[in-house]
């Protein structure tokens, strides 16, 4: 048995929350002054004091500081289900030397994801189902020889890349009687190579999104594909949901980037005979294995697109009268198709919230010149600070087109309304998208509970869809007897040609309530529900699972979901690969 | 000039503190901005006296919650009804001209941006709707685009309204003149004013009053303006355009006009579904219109119309809106207006064409009593908590919303479902005066009847009526002999009190020809009938409940419940029933009948009681006139040799017959002789099959299956024994 790598796969799982999301040493707390603080030295906000956030959670929330909750502080091994592995598996495992555990806390590390109902029972309560052991391959071979012995003694293999899912997709099915094999890609994580002349790089699929790049930009190369959970998903994980990137505009979305894809399956392997920019062979086969979620077999390695390093980098903000301009501006960027590496509008409400992040000011000038901008806004310009809302970007390329872009922006934005707001917002913002995911666990400290969600949406409905939405979720607090009004915001987050995707943050207070997560789940279903219902999509890039699974029919059509079904049926006849996601 | 732009001062939002939420720690982030400034007004202009209104706002809470499902019926038990108030009452001691004058800063939609009525019209103008339709005809019809946006200039013009604050105060004061002159009373239930109130600012809102009367017309208006809630834009038949000034006036008084019939003309339909829908969408105003579609010339409701209803519910299909409140809205008269001018139409004398001259000449009635007029604002139904879980809107994601597209089946099904629904509501809260019991009691007893029995008779009745859950004002301290009396002299055109005796108010029937003496007779039963209809749909399911056990030789459930839906699909488009729940229907008139011991159901058997008889042979009563009717006109029909005819020869044709039969004695049923009925019956025979109809390029024809109507009559005939059936089987 490999002890080393089971070690260093130790130390990364050590250095993260157990119970909540990202590292452990990065996360918010209330000083002892009472004012709110982001620990550790990972982000730019760590370390900084946040004068104004308290405030913000007690008028948005009605949350006090008095009213606490506390977790658990470690797992109680005691509670976990045992794990039930026959032996002759474990005999043929141990040939192979493949490295694996049986240890209680390893097996609930991989036994969720970051599902508001996942960090609650691990806060409070334990899972039904986890997996019986956790194995971890290192190449593409070790999988072979794990899906083969899984085939042979008929048991079930979860696949397990960074465990950022947020639709329920790396939950065991409660009814699993089969033993339960977490496949860990962690350790599979090398670039096999890098092709300068195609500009492609074949990288094995555990690699995590932070390290890829880290790597990649050591001989001067990126992928360019940054989802909001870069620092801890894997490329594998990425191919098996369809992730979306924040800098898609230059990059493309997964779909874009992947030229090969190798995946094992209990069939045996499926992949291309050469790597191509596109091809006519039928439809392609790529695509039943972009967003299968787990239930088909596990990618191993990914030929993926690369690009230099941009030489040059920009942030930028843009503020908006109003929500409606905001959106009329996207929508003609994306119409000229100019809109940069990423291009973001937040509503009044997110807008107020990442001011209530802003650090204590350094020093009396900024804090001056902060007053003398917002005077400038909203006394000279009219903007009414309830109703205004912001855009951030992001420019990426060689300085010269990057600065003749950001004038081209900036134009549209003046015909819609929209004044530059400059490159601190908007950087800010941007520092915002990895920070915010902390954020649920102190709500969760104070009685507060939430989540996002997204969509994809024609442009003609966007307006419509956000105000609708919105509203729904108001209602549905106010009908399931939540005690204050929740926090309901969304934002724009990417432009296509017919539409845009909309990203949607929601939270309450839900002293009182004595079921907290099942009244959630109500409203995020109601939501979802009226997403659907005002031309939405089921889901833009956080997939399926099993959160999502009742809508599928309706989504797709039940010839649709029958296509997919064969496809499993053919793949995986006796059900291996049993995560039970997406069908 | 209709939303303000300027506003006064408002006095300071209330403490968000609601009712029955009690102490939450604090600020309460839920609370209503602008609630009660209604009742603030209301309670400051009357001196402060009157009750609060606190109740507005916990039902607004209430409302999401407790919204009403779809199939659910009338609540059986008796429902707890509002209050009224007199308006006329402060308008008899104040200055008009002041209220006239006095500062209007309406109560709005929270999402309004106001807008003046052209910026409207050029809005409807520039939309993707219009403009789609404008080049799709373009294109078809190989004319320039511009011609054809011309021509959806000119119906803008014709349509769109202009509603001017200075207009509106005009009617403030002349309207308040008129109806002090007119009315001894108009009354509101000012908690209804207060639902609407919170519904207006919540979301866009559709009032659906009933329609009895042109008085119905600003009513409204006048109502909203004197609780300053936003006015409504009211839609109104292109006939008006005809009158002189007035029409001018309306249209500034918040009136839009559209022609009766424009099916065929797709500019028409594009522009004027997207004008109405526009002003949904904004919040700009309060939208009214007539479900009913014209005024009921029997006071009897009539089937609702979809086309409007279907337009200002397709933004919320689309999502355009989150929400769209309806609010049905019952306006009683104790004495109509019109009654005399509907008998006459009734009776196929020509509905005067509408024009200023006559509505001059009309006003000698300023001089005559018309007694109270009730306006009972119900609570306001969201369609969201209707739809809920009903329609499927995939086909409205698959194509572009601005797309003129046919509503699906579903959504058709649905639309109809709540028209019928509101028209219920609107029937649930229509106020009964005792006028109401006693020309029901007299239509039985004619042509004369004692005093004494009439007044014990309307008292018996008005117990009946409340168990089935009608409306009645009768003031607790109001003596039955004083109520029957009052309404005998607010009625003295139709029945008088002579010697003793309550006699139809026929004059000169005595002399002259047979058929004039018919005709003038036929006049007087037709106005009194009129009253007696208020109660009809009020005791429909119960009535039809005993006239199938009438026609059923056996008890058994089934074969009455089978009874019972032949009357109900013959009657469908005389009384209002809410489509599909033939069974519910049945069994809701079962329990009515139980209740108050006119029959006992046993799990297969329904048998009338031994003190029964009474109740049940008085339904029967009150429906026969529909009964011997319909039979007359199937039996005209069934004679019809034509081989198709139209509308225009039917209704002279039947006339005709059922005046000869009249004239010989052979019949009594006068009420056979209402176009109303005869247009109702036709159009049953066409939903039973009986009769075909087909579209031709001037209006319909018909054809009749002679088979079908005798199968028809036979059920009627050889199962309905003539004489008190009830007495002779217990």
């Amino acid at each position: 048995m490999d002890c080393c790598l089971v070690v260093g796969r130790r130390s990364w799982q050590e250095i993260l929350k157990w119970n909540g999301w990202g590292y452990n040493d990065s996360k918010f707390i209330f000083n002892k002054k009472g004012q709110a603080e982001f620990t550790g030295k990972r982000y730019r906000l760590g370390g900084m004091v946040l004068p104004t956030f308290k405030e913000w959670i007690e008028r948005t929330f009605g949350a006090s500081l008095e009213h606490k909750t506390t977790s658990r502080a470690s797992l109680n091994v005691n509670d976990v289900p045992p794990s039930i592995v026959n032996e002759e598996f474990l005999q043929d495992l141990r040939a192979t030397k493949i490295s694996y555990s049986q240890d209680a806390e390893d097996r609930v590390f991989r036994a969720h994801g970051h599902c508001l109902h996942e960090i609650f029972v691990l806060r409070e309560g334990m899972f039904k189902r986890i997996p019986d052991i956790v194995v971890w391959p290192v190449c593409h071979e070790d999988v072979v020889k794990i899906v083969e012995l899984a085939c042979k003694h008929n048991l079930c293999i979860i696949p397990f890349g960074g465990g950022t899912s947020v639709s329920s997709a790396l939950e065991c099915p409660e009814e699993e009687k089969r033993t339960i094999v977490s496949l860990d890609t962690s350790q599979m994580n090398r670039i096999l190579w890098i092709d300068e002349k195609n500009l492609t790089a074949c990288v094995e699929a555990g690699i995590i999104g932070q390290d890829l790049e880290k790597q990649l930009s050591e001989s001067g190369f990126c992928t360019g594909h940054e989802p909001d959970s870069m620092e801890f998903s894997s490329l594998g994980g990425w191919v098996a949901t369809r992730a979306s990137g924040m800098k898609k505009n230059i990059y493309g979305n997964i779909e874009d980037l992947v030229i090969h894809i190798k995946m094992v399956t209990p069939r045996g392997i499926v992949e291309k005979n050469c790597q191509v920019p596109r091809m006519s062979t039928g439809p392609d086969i790529h695509h039943f294995i972009m967003g299968s979620e787990g239930i088909l077999g596990v990618v191993t390695e990914v030929t993926i697109k690369i690009r230099p390093l941009p030489e040059y980098q920009k942030y930028g903000s843009v503020v908006f009268p109003n929500f409606e301009r905001g959106v009329a501006c996207l929508r003609e960027v994306a119409k000229q198709r100019c809109a940069p590496a990423s291009i973001r509008l937040v509503d009044n409400a997110q807008f107020q919230f990442g001011h209530a992040l802003k650090p204590q000011v350094a020093s009396i000038f900024t804090s001056f010149l902060d007053g003398l901008k917002k005077f400038y806004i909203t006394k000279f310009k009219g903007f009414d600070p309830n109703v205004l809302c912001v855009a951030t970007l992001l420019f990426e390329g060689d300085r010269e087109k990057v600065l003749q872009h950001e004038k081209q922006v900036y134009d549209i934005a003046t015909k819609f309304g929209g004044l530059a707001a400059g490159e601190d917002n908007g950087q800010r913002g941007y520092m915002l998208t990895f920070v915010i995911a902390y954020l649920r666990d102190l709500g969760l400290d104070y009685y507060v509970i939430g989540e996002s969600f997204e969509t994809s949406v024609p442009w003609d409905r966007v307006l419509d869809l956000c105000r609708n939405v919105k509203e729904r979720i108001v209602r549905e607090c106010k009908e399931k007897g939540v005690q204050f009004a929740p926090f309901s915001t969304c934002r724009v987050t990417q432009t296509y040609d017919a539409g845009a995707c909309v990203y949607f943050y929601f939270a309450f207070n839900y002293r009182g309530i004595s079921d907290p997560i099942h009244v959630y789940e109500e409203i995020e279903r109601a939501a979802r529900e009226e997403i659907l219902a005002n031309g939405g999509s089921l889901s833009h890039h956080h997939g399926v699972g099993k959160l999502r699974k009742r809508w599928m029919k309706e989504s797709i059509s039940d010839v649709g979901l029958g296509m997919l079904r064969s496809v499993k049926e053919y793949v995986d006849p006796n059900n291996i690969f049993g995560n039970k996601n997406l069908l | 000039m209709a939303p303000p732009t300027a506003r006064g001062p408002r006095p300071p939002a209330r403490p968000p503190q609601r009712a029955g939420q009690p102490g939450r720690g604090g600020v309460g982030p839920w609370a209503p901005q602008r609630g009660g400034r209604a009742a603030e007004r209301g309670a400051a202009r009357r001196g402060g006296a009157r009750r609060a209104m606190a109740a507005a706002a916990t039902t607004a809470a209430g409302r999401a919650r407790r919204g009403t499902p779809m199939f659910s019926q009338k609540e059986l038990t008796s429902k707890k009804r509002d209050e009224f108030e007199d308006i006329l009452e402060e308008r008899r001691l104040s200055s008009d001209l002041r209220y006239a004058m006095k500062c209007y800063t309406p109560v709005i939609y929270k999402g309004l941006s106001p807008c003046k009525p052209n910026a409207i019209k050029s809005v409807v103008l520039q939309s993707e709707q219009v403009q789609y339709v404008i080049k799709q005809l373009a294109k078809e019809m190989g004319e320039s685009p511009d011609i054809i946006q011309e021509e959806a200039v000119e119906i803008l013009d014709e349509m769109g309204h202009s509603m001017q604050l200075g207009t509106v105060r005009f009617f403030a004061f002349t309207l308040s003149k008129i109806f002090k002159q007119l009315f001894q009373r108009v009354c509101v239930n000012e908690e209804g004013m207060q639902r609407l109130q919170h519904a207006i600012q919540e979301h866009p809102v559709v009032l659906l009053p009933s329609h009895r009367s042109y008085v119905d017309f600003l009513m409204l208006s006048y109502l909203l303006y004197t609780y300053d809630l936003a006015l409504p834009v009211i839609a109104a038949g292109i006939d008006f355009l005809g009158m002189k000034i007035v029409g001018e006036l309306l249209r500034r008084a918040g009136a839009f006009f559209m022609r009766r019939s424009f099916g065929g003309n797709r500019l028409y339909w594009a522009v004027f579904a997207e004008y109405v829908k526009t002003m949904l969408r904004n919040g700009y105003a309060p939208i009214e219109f007539f479900l009913e579609g014209t005024r009921s010339r029997t006071a009897k409701t009539l089937t609702p119309k979809f086309g409007l209803l279907s337009i200002v519910m397709e933004p919320f299909f689309k999502r355009e809106v989150f929400d769209t409140y309806l609010v049905p809205i019952s306006i009683s008269y104790e004495r109509i207006l019109e009654e005399s001018l509907y008998a006459y139409e009734l009776l196929g004398v020509p509905k005067p064409k509408e024009s200023t001259s006559g509505l001059l000449k009309a006003r000698r009635i300023l001089s005559d009593n018309f007694g109270t007029i009730h306006i009972y604002v119900g609570q306001p139904v969201s369609l969201r908590t209707l739809a809920s879980g009903r329609i499927n809107l995939c086909p409205y994601n698959l194509v572009p919303r601005h797309l003129p597209q046919k509503p699906t089946e579903d959504i058709q099904e649905f639309v109809s479902d709540v028209a019928y629904k509101m028209e219920l509501l609107q029937i649930e809260n229509m106020v009964l005066s005792p006028w109401v019991l006693v020309a029901a009691v007299l239509l039985q007893n004619l042509p004369a009847m004692d005093f004494e029995l009439l007044i014990e008779k309307t008292v018996w009745l008005k117990g009946l009526t409340q168990t089935f859950g009608g409306f009645i004002e009768w003031p607790d301290n109001l003596c039955a002999k004083k109520a029957v009396m009052s309404g005998l002299t607010l009625h003295s055109n139709i029945a008088r009190l002579i010697n003793g005796h309550v006699v139809l108010n026929d004059k000169g029937v005595e002399d002259g020809a047979v058929g004039e003496i018919v005709f003038k007779r036929a006049l007087v039963i037709l106005m009194c009938s009129t009253y007696r209809n208020q109660l009809l749909n009020v005791f429909v399911r119960p009535s039809l409940v005993a006239l199938a056990l009438q026609m059923t030789r056996s008890f058994r459930k089934e074969e009455v419940y089978s009874s019972f839906s032949f009357l109900r699909d013959v009657f469908s488009d005389e009384f209002i029933f809410f489509p599909g729940i033939s069974l519910k229907d049945f069994e809701e008139g079962c329990f009515l009948l139980t209740k108050c011991d006119a029959i006992q159901t046993t799990q297969q058997e329904i048998y009338p009681t031994d003190k029964g008889s009474v109740v049940v042979s008085f339904l029967s009563a009150m429906f026969r006139p529909f009964v011997e009717g319909y039979q007359l006109i199937f039996r005209y029909l069934s004679k019809e040799t034509k081989e198709a005819f139209t509308e225009k020869q039917f209704i002279p044709g039947v006339r005709n017959y059922v005046f000869q039969l009249l004239e010989k004695g052979t019949t009594q049923c006068y009420e056979a002789l209402s176009s109303d009925m005869q247009k109702n019956a036709l159009a049953a025979l066409v939903q039973l099959g009986a009769v075909k109809k087909k579209k031709m390029s001037n209006g319909f024809s018909y054809s009749v299956n002679q088979e079908a109507i005798h199968k028809i009559l036979d059920v009627f005939d050889a199962r309905t024994p003539v004489q008190k059936p009830v007495a002779a089987r217990l």
